[in-house]
């Protein structure tokens, strides 16, 4: 039994849905209780789906308990078939049905359905939404794909795209970002999956010379099945960030046997991250969560595309634990592999960055403890589901990146900016560009002692009562240290002497502080 | 809005079709979202699956981290197989929870579709887990799992799980009045206000503490706030309490009614409620005369969600002026909508049950000016073409009381301006 309050990952049914409302033609009927249909809500409102997912649930309740929710099952498949002429059905658990031993493979078989039945395991007391993700689209692959057989050699080689899906992290936009690449390499696309793609579509899954795994915690069993049962190798690297898509790229002209003459596009990140105006963001101080592919991504981003210092790297994804533990070596840090978002919320605190990366979870921690953040994995909320073209893969996707890490440290650095502007006349709010402003008379400037801190606003109340005074000297002192630092100065400064107990503040603990706090 | 209506109407009000299908709909955990809001020291520990949990996450939204009152614990896969005694391992979660929310004076154990069907005890369970942690917190239990409970039935299962525990009122007591279902704060005072115009003391089921719940007894009258309380209503009774029948406090003509039926109990002077509801009614009816205009002759279309749909289509008919074409509720508790069933246009199809392919082609057929329908449907209904009002919004927003029946038909209303503004 775990205490638990927010989840990083749906249970392993929610990944079938993501699979089945992904596709077209495919249908999902789910044994399960009344209220489970909450899940149509996350991709009608968080994805925007324009349509209901295409499942059918067969919302027992207790009363059916005592009798037989067998043939409730059975009714409810028999009624999706008639009324939506699927071209395949999956069928599947939720964790209460699992529980009444119920079997839907078994029951949907003795139904004789005109259309293939693919029975899904989903073990949800042990599994979570990607792993069911994953399972789902193994299960269709093996179920639809059919035998091996031989591929005409063909002057542009074909490769299928696996791994988007439903209420995936930017995949709709990954998508066409891959495919223009592959294209631009010399490689046509057979068939993306499970997005987009029918069940029609899959049983020429085989037709393609090799797999492009997108995202691995979909992917991987699928892709390994392939490779299997029909000699398909299939790609490695995750396109995402710049060193990772000349990985990628290289990967793709060993495997397909291209020549090295394709024109490709370019992107600006380079060019971004080289000007001096990003010269700040040299060893930033920068926290890393997300499942294993997007930390895994942005841990390489981060440390050899933009420059900063990776100060804390985890993952919910345990299936990567492994890959992560070594990559957090390179930075002499501890990896973090939990799906408690508190055990999260307490290494962001403890590790003191600069900016997070991370999902929606951390998003919010970090609203709380006022650090700067964007989004680089599921789970998201709406405002990740945007309408304009913002993939994370390829070059496009590489800019996609630096403009959304960077924007919320310009913010973070405005923001301070304005704030020890404040303090000096000319910057007082009813300040106007136009000359002489008719606005009243400013408010008088506060005093030291009355201003925000801004280094640390939480952790200072706590360890003194008193609040540490400026001595005049100290006052003097700190007016020569230039205006766009003083502020932080002298933050830092009262943070490290309520930390001490001080209840004055000298010239020495000035430079106390600064010593204590320089890199 | 027509003072002349007759306060126990005669009739039944238009015939109900029964209807038995696949149910688009929340549990009754969902009902946590608003009630620990309510209750500022309690609890809601759900056992159950991580599904459990995800629902409870994705209804909640922005509140998950706002230091809320509500967990779930996970059963896994040592639970299920025995290997862990269930029992043991709650007492445990349960200490560990208390002693880090020392705030907490009443912990509810709320069931779930997998502890319902494992068959966990959790009413022993509570009781043991009160005898060790009373006085300092209470632990109750009630289910709020989908295979027993749509929606809003979740707060009537908490109401009543709490009734037992209520202070037992002296058979010598004067006669007290008791408004139940839990009402947004500013909407509690508001009617708080009103009774004490009128020279009566009401009391709110559910209390904002653990231990300021009201006390109960055969001299306790009863009124309804909310019209999914049945088996409240049937736990006070239990205990002696009587109700009053009377429509929901929705609208200007369903809050005169309803307060009139408690004034009646209580033997309040006309001229004293006159004066007492004079200026609300009067505000009231100035804001939905300016709905009206907007609203009227709109033909609405109603899914079951939470058992409000019978009384917001009566005041969407009788007080601007919409056409309630069809109107589905979950469960209908035929006594306590007596008063609301006379008052709805004979004409509306009225239904019980879900079947929601067959309302899917009902709507299509109709093509309603407005449907009101659960998130899972609101926007692929859109994308048909069809304006929706989502219909979870009605729970989480105050729309009881004279003051905000404007607010209330203003929710149809947006919708519908929304629509005519885009030219895209
Ligand atoms: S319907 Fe049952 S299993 Fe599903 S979330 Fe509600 S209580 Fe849990
Ligand atoms: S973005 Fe945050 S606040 Fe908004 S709904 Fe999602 S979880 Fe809630």
């Amino acid at each position: 039994m775990q205490l638990t309050l927010w989840t990083y990952e749906g249970p392993p049914h929610i990944g079938a849905m993501r699979v089945a409302t992904g596709m077209k033609g495919l249908h999902f009927v789910l044994h399960a209780p009344q209220g489970d249909t909450y899940a149509d809500l996350l991709f009608t409102m968080i994805e925007r789906r324009a349509e209901r997912p295409p499942v059918t649930y067969t919302t027992f309740q207790a009363r059916d308990l005592g009798t037989d929710t067998a043939e409730v099952f059975k009714d409810a498949a028999r009624a999706a078939y008639e009324r939506h002429h699927p071209r395949a059905i999956i069928v599947g658990a939720s964790c209460t049905a699992e529980l009444i031993q119920d079997d839907p493979g078994g029951l949907a078989k003795t139904l004789g359905l005109p259309c293939p039945v693919i029975p899904l395991e989903l073990s949800a007391y042990s599994r979570k939404e990607n792993w069911g993700a994953a399972e789902t689209l193994y299960r269709l692959a093996r179920g639809l794909a059919g035998e091996r057989r031989e591929r005409p050699a063909r002057a542009r080689p074909l490769a299928n795209l696996l791994g988007p899906t439903a209420l995936g992290f930017r995949h709709r936009d990954d998508i066409i970002e891959i495919t223009k690449l592959l294209n631009a390499l010399g490689v046509d696309v057979n068939v993306t999956a499970p997005m987009g793609a029918t069940p029609d579509d899959l049983t020429r899954l085989g037709d393609a010379d090799f797999n492009v795994v997108l995202y691995p915690e979909v992917a991987l069993p699928a892709a390994q099945y392939l490779e299997k049962a029909h000699g398909q190798p299939y790609t490695k690297t995750v396109p995402i960030g710049i060193g990772a898509t000349r990985d990628f790229i290289a990967e793709v002209r060993k495997i397909a046997n291209l020549p090295e003459t394709a024109e490709l596009p370019t992107s600006n990140l380079p060019w971004w991250s080289r000007s001096v105006d990003s010269t700040y963001l040299t060893g930033k101080r920068v926290f890393i969560f997300g499942d294993g592919t997007h930390v895994l991504a942005a841990e390489r981003i981060a440390r050899e595309e933009i420059g900063f210092d990776v100060v804390g790297l985890g993952t919910y994804s345990r299936e990567f634990a492994r890959e992560v533990r070594e990559r957090a070596k390179l930075h002499n840090i501890e990896a973090l592999i939990t799906d408690d978002y508190l055990d999260v919320e307490k290494a962001i605190a403890d590790a003191h960055p600069e900016l997070v990366l991370g999902t929606q979870m951390e998003r919010h921690i970090s609203k709380r403890l006022r650090l700067p953040c964007a989004v680089i994995s599921a789970p998201t909320h709406v405002q990740d589901f945007p309408a304009r073209y913002a993939p994370q893969m390829g070059f496009e996707g590489a800019n996609v990146i630096f403009d959304s890490w960077v924007h919320p440290l310009m913010m973070g650095l405005e923001e301070h900016l304005l704030g020890m502007f404040r303090e000096d006349s000319e910057f007082h709010e009813h300040a106007s560009h136009l000359g002489v402003s008719s606005a009243p008379a400013p408010a008088p400037i506060p005093t030291a002692a009355e201003q925000p801190v801004a280094a640390a606003p939480t952790a200072a109340a706590a360890s003194s009562p008193v609040e540490p005074q400026w001595t005049d000297e100290a006052t003097k002192e700190l007016k020569k240290i230039p205006f766009f630092v003083r502020g932080k100065a002298r933050g830092n400064t009262e943070k490290y002497a309520r930390e001490r107990g001080l209840t004055t503040i000298s010239v020495g603990t000035l430079y106390d502080a600064k010593a204590h706090y320089g890199r | 809005m027509n003072e002349s209506v007759s306060i126990r109407p005669h009739g039944d009000g238009p015939a109900v079709h029964h209807e038995r299908g696949q149910r688009s709909v929340f549990c009754g955990l969902t009902g946590i979202v608003w009630l620990h809001r309510k209750i500022q020291d309690a609890f809601f520990l759900v056992v159950g699956s991580r599904t459990c949990a995800h629902l409870i996450q994705s209804a909640a939204g922005v509140m998950i981290f706002a230091e809320p009152r509500f967990a779930t614990a996970i059963l896994d896969q040592r639970d299920l197989a025995g290997l862990a005694d269930v029992h043991d391992e709650l007492d445990s979660v349960v200490g560990r929870l208390l002693e880090r929310r020392p705030d907490i004076k009443l912990l509810f154990l709320v069931g779930s579709c997998p502890s319902e069907v494992i068959k966990i005890d959790l009413v022993r369970a509570a009781q043991r887990l009160n005898a060790k942690h009373a006085p300092k917190a209470r632990v109750i239990s009630y289910s709020g799992s989908g295979i027993e409970k749509t929606f809003t039935e979740g707060e009537d299962a908490c109401l009543a799980a709490l009734v037992p525990t209520l202070p037992a009122e002296p058979a010598t007591a004067a006669p007290s009045l008791m408004v139940v279902g839990a009402l947004a704060d500013i909407v509690e005072d508001q009617f708080a206000g009103l009774f004490k115009d009128m020279g009566v003391d009401a009391r709110f089921l559910p209390a904002r503490r653990a231990d300021a719940m009201p006390a109960v007894g055969p001299n306790t009258r009863f009124i309804l706030a909310q019209p999914f309380l049945a088996e409240t209503a049937r736990a006070l009774e239990a205990r002696g309490a009587r109700r009053i029948a009377a429509p929901y406090p929705l609208g200007a003509e369903g809050t005169t009614l309803w307060l009139k039926a408690a004034a009646e109990t209580f033997d309040v002077p006309a001229e004293k409620f006159e004066a007492a509801i004079a200026p609300g009614l009067a505000r009231a009816q100035m804001t939905l005369a300016r709905q009206r205009e907007k609203l009227g002759g709109k033909t609405i279309f109603f899914f079951p969600d939470s058992q409000l749909e019978i009384p917001l289509a009566r005041f969407l008919a009788r007080e601007v002026g919409m056409k309630p074409v069809d109107v589905s509720t979950p469960y209908l508790h035929r006594a306590l909508m007596a008063e609301e069933l006379a008052m709805l246009p004979a004409e509306t199809r009225l239904n019980e049950g879900s079947d929601v392919d067959a309302q899917l082609d009902r709507v299509r057929e109709k093509r309603p000016d407005i449907t009101v329908c659960g998130l899972g449907l609101a926007n692929p209904l859109e994308a048909e073409g069809l304006t929706t009002k989502w219909a979870i919004e009605l729970l989480f927003t105050p729309i009881q009381g004279y003051d905000q029946a404007g607010d209330l038909a203003e929710l149809f209303t947006r919708p519908l301006a929304r629509r005519s503004r885009l030219e895209v």
